[in-house]
Order: C-alpha cells, then structure tokens, then sequence
C-alpha cells in the first residue's frame, strides 16, 4: 500500500495526475469526436451522392482499421506531414507535435466515426411528420435543424452515446505507445521501476473500472433529466 | 506515396495477416466457449453464480483491452507460484497470453450478447413447452438456446469485427502479427504512411470478408418470429 502513498515515496500522486490525464484526453477526443459527426452526419444523410460516398467512407474506413493503427499513422506521419506543410512556408527545423494533440485527434477521429452513427440513427428516428410540419409552417432549413431537429437529436442520442464515450475512454489506454503519460503509461512507468507489474496493473485496471463506473452514472442520471418530458 | 514500397512490402504484412487471422480464430473459439459458460451462470437463478458470471463482464468490460493484455503478460509473471508450475509453459509465451487475454475479453462481451437474446425469447416459447411436459433442461437446450445463437448472430458479427481491431494489440507484446510488421516497416524505412496504410487496406479487407460471411449466415439462419 505504501506503494500508493502521495509524495516522493509513492506512486499515489503521479497515478492521480495520470487519471486526470486520461480523462482530459477523453473529454477532447470526445469534443472532437462531435466536430468529425457533426459534419459527416448531413453527409451521410444527403441526397447528393458524391457527398454520401464522402460520409459512409469515412465511417467504414474508421471502423474497419485498427484504433492502434489511426493512432501510429498519426503519430509517425503526423510529424513529418506538418514539417512537409512548414517545408513550404520556409521552415526547416524540427517539429514535434504534442502527443497529447495527436492522441486526442487520433481518438477523436475514431470517436468521430462512431458518434456520426449514433447521430445518424437518432436523426431518422425522428418523426418524419416534424419536418414536414415545420416544412408547412414556412420555417427555414437552418432554423428547423438548430431548433427542432438537434435537440431532439441530442436527447435521443445520450444511451448510445455513452458506449461511445466509454469505448473512446478505454481507447484512451492505446496513446500510452506513443508517450502521453495517461494511467497506462504512468503505470508502465511504475511497474518498470519497482518490478511489480501485478500490482500496478491491477491498480490501472482499478482506475479505469472506477472511471467508467462513475461515468455511466453519471450519464444515467443526464438521460433521467433529458427524458422527463417523455 | 510510394507505390513500389507498398507492393514490395506486401508480402511480409501478408505474413503478418496469417498470425493476426490465427489469433483473431482462436480467441474467438475460445471466446464463445467461456462467453456460453458465462451466458449460461449469467441467467442462473442462483445468486452466487449469477453475481460472479456479472463481474466477470463487468471487469473485462470496463478495463482495456491493454490492460488486461499486460495484466497478463507482465502480471502473471510476477506471481512466483505461477512461475514454478507446469503454467509457466504457457504464460511465458507472449503468443499463449494474447490468446489469454483476447479470449476472456471477448469471451465477456459474448456472454453479455447471448444474455440479452436470451432475455428477448418469447415467454410464450417457454410456456408452451412447458405445457408439453418438456423437462426445464431440454426446453434450455433445445429451444432457448438455439433461438438465443441465432438472434445474436448480427451483434456476434460486430464482436469479431471488433476483435480483429483488438488482435492489434498483439503487436505490443513483441507478436509479429499485422500491426507488428507494419510497425517494424515503419523503424526500417521511416516510411509511415506506406507502411501503415497498406495495413490498413489489409485489415479492411479481412473486415469486408468477415462483415459479408456473417450476413450470408444472418440470412440463412433468420429466426422467424
């Protein structure tokens, strides 16, 4: 247990930050998630078919690979991409890009794929006899989208949703090869240098289960409040 | 892009896909065996068996995958009780422990889709074979327990598409698999985008199969209701 103490002697501290680290990871994969589905989702539901072949590649591809491999390509290209970009504009050093950027865009991007389903579903869910009404009563296309058809999008979305956040939180666990110190690493680290991987291990595992279990009340008790009318 | 690296490195990521299918087959083998058993304790009525059947998905469930990978790989290690017995042949071989770690993981997640077929059987199947004079064992075996294998084949088909993306994780452990090869092409030619792109077509592709496979037995083995 001294194992776990805070300060010099113990891992409690840096385990501590490492958890906040994983989920400040998990909250801008999940943030950027929404951006990726929030423009794929009217893709995939467009008419226009060069636009629907845009959206259902990226959501086949997504899922079809690896997270691991989004993770490498991002991590190893990513690098040498923004040096090719910098190369044009005259810069010649060396960049490096922040893992905690790379590995937050790589888990948006996959987080992104899956949310564009969730959002997509929700969307034909909805009543078709609503935009028609809203059609009828002369309100625009913009306006029926932000006032009628997101809201209700949203609410409809929080079950699935949260086996998205809880799958981009445990996808979280994979930046670890690329040297964000998350509760993963931190626990490489730990177990590296006091010979106990058992221990430090289970303790991640312990971490990342208290995690989900207090998202998921979390999110229960949003669905409870987002249902009330209903 | 350099398309003559791609096809030059080919081959060896096709070596790579041989041990990810290997994996990918036993896992899933081993993962419908533990994920029936533990389907099977979960709608037990017995408190005990039941409580330990959830826990079990809770935590494979609710953990990463790496972390149960490692757990196993560099956890079971540690355990000197472990190392002196007739295990250690098998846990000290990092191909057995991914085997391990991906069978009870998918194994959880299996156990949890048959559940919930299981739950949406008809009560009315059940009442009449029990107006039958069909024994409770019979009417478990014979008639909940196909209904539930054939209702989850969709779910099922998602499950071993998600695995397959788990096999990666193999690669961690020092497992040629795949992800491996692209990743050891990657150190050799500092070629990233090649490298891991054409894996990527190849794990596609496996996805494309495997995705097709499972809605041709979907649709042969529809349950009417």
């Amino acid at each position: 247990m001294e194992l776990l103490s805070f300060g010099d002697t113990g891992w409690g501290d840096e385990l501590f930050f490492a958890t906040l680290m994983t989920i400040a990871v998990s909250v801008a994969a999940m943030a950027i998630g929404f951006v990726f589905a929030l423009i794929f989702t009217p893709l995939k539901l467009s008419k226009n078919k060069t636009l629907n072949i845009i959206g259902n590649f990226y959501t086949t591809i997504i899922r079809g690979v690896p997270e691991l491999l989004v993770i490498y390509l991002l991590f190893f290209g990513g690098t040498g991409a923004a040096m090719y970009v910098a190369s044009i504009f005259g810069y010649d050093g060396y960049i490096e890009i922040n893992a905690f950027i790379t590995g937050a865009l790589a888990i948006g991007i996959i987080s992104g794929a899956y949310s564009t389903e969730v959002f997509r579903g929700a969307i034909l869910s909805i009543d078709k006899g609503q935009f028609e009404a809203s059609k009828v009563l002369g309100i625009k296309k913009s306006i029926q989208f932000y006032k009628i058809i997101l809201p209700q999008m949203l609410r409809l979305s929080i079950p699935n949703l949260s086996n998205v956040w809880q799958i981009a939180l445990k996808d979280t666990s994979l930046i670890s090869v690329t040297g964000l110190v998350e509760i993963m690493r931190q626990s490489y680290i730990a177990a590296g240098s006091t010979r106990d991987p058992l221990f430090f291990y289970s303790v991640a595992a312990v971490l990342y289960l208290i995690l989900t279990y207090l998202s998921m009340k979390l999110i229960n008790k949003l669905e409870i409040k987002y249902n009330k009318g209903y | 892009m350099d398309i003559n690296l791609m096809m030059s490195i080919f081959p060896n990521l096709l070596n790579g896909a041989v041990i990810t299918l290997k994996l990918l087959v036993v896992s899933m083998f081993f993962g419908l065996i533990i994920g029936l058993i533990f389907a099977i304790l979960r709608v037990n009525k017995n408190p005990i068996f039941n409580k330990f059947a959830y826990g079990y998905s809770y935590f494979f469930r609710g953990t990463p995958l790496l972390v149960q990978l490692y757990l196993i790989y560099y956890g079971l290690a540690n355990i000197e009780f472990l190392r002196n017995s007739f295990f250690w042949v098998i846990i000290k071989e990092p191909y057995w422990c991914a085997i391990i770690a991906f069978s009870l993981n998918t194994g959880a997640y299996t156990s949890e889709i048959l559940r919930s077929s299981f739950q949406t059987i008809k009560k009315g199947y059940i009442e009449a074979a029990q107006s039958l004079g069909v024994t409770k064992k019979i009417t478990f075996y014979r008639i909940q327990l196909p209904i539930a294998i054939k209702q989850s084949l969709p779910a099922y088909g998602n499950e071993i598409i998600l695995m397959l993306k788990g096999t990666s994780l193999a690669s961690v452990i020092t497992i040629m698999d795949l992800m491996g090869e692209a990743r050891k092409i990657n150190v050799l030619t500092f070629k990233p985008f090649e490298a891991f792109i054409t894996a990527g077509i190849i794990y596609l592709f496996i996805t494309f199969i495997i995705h097709n496979i499972v809605k041709y037995l979907e649709k042969k083995y529809r349950f009417q209701t």
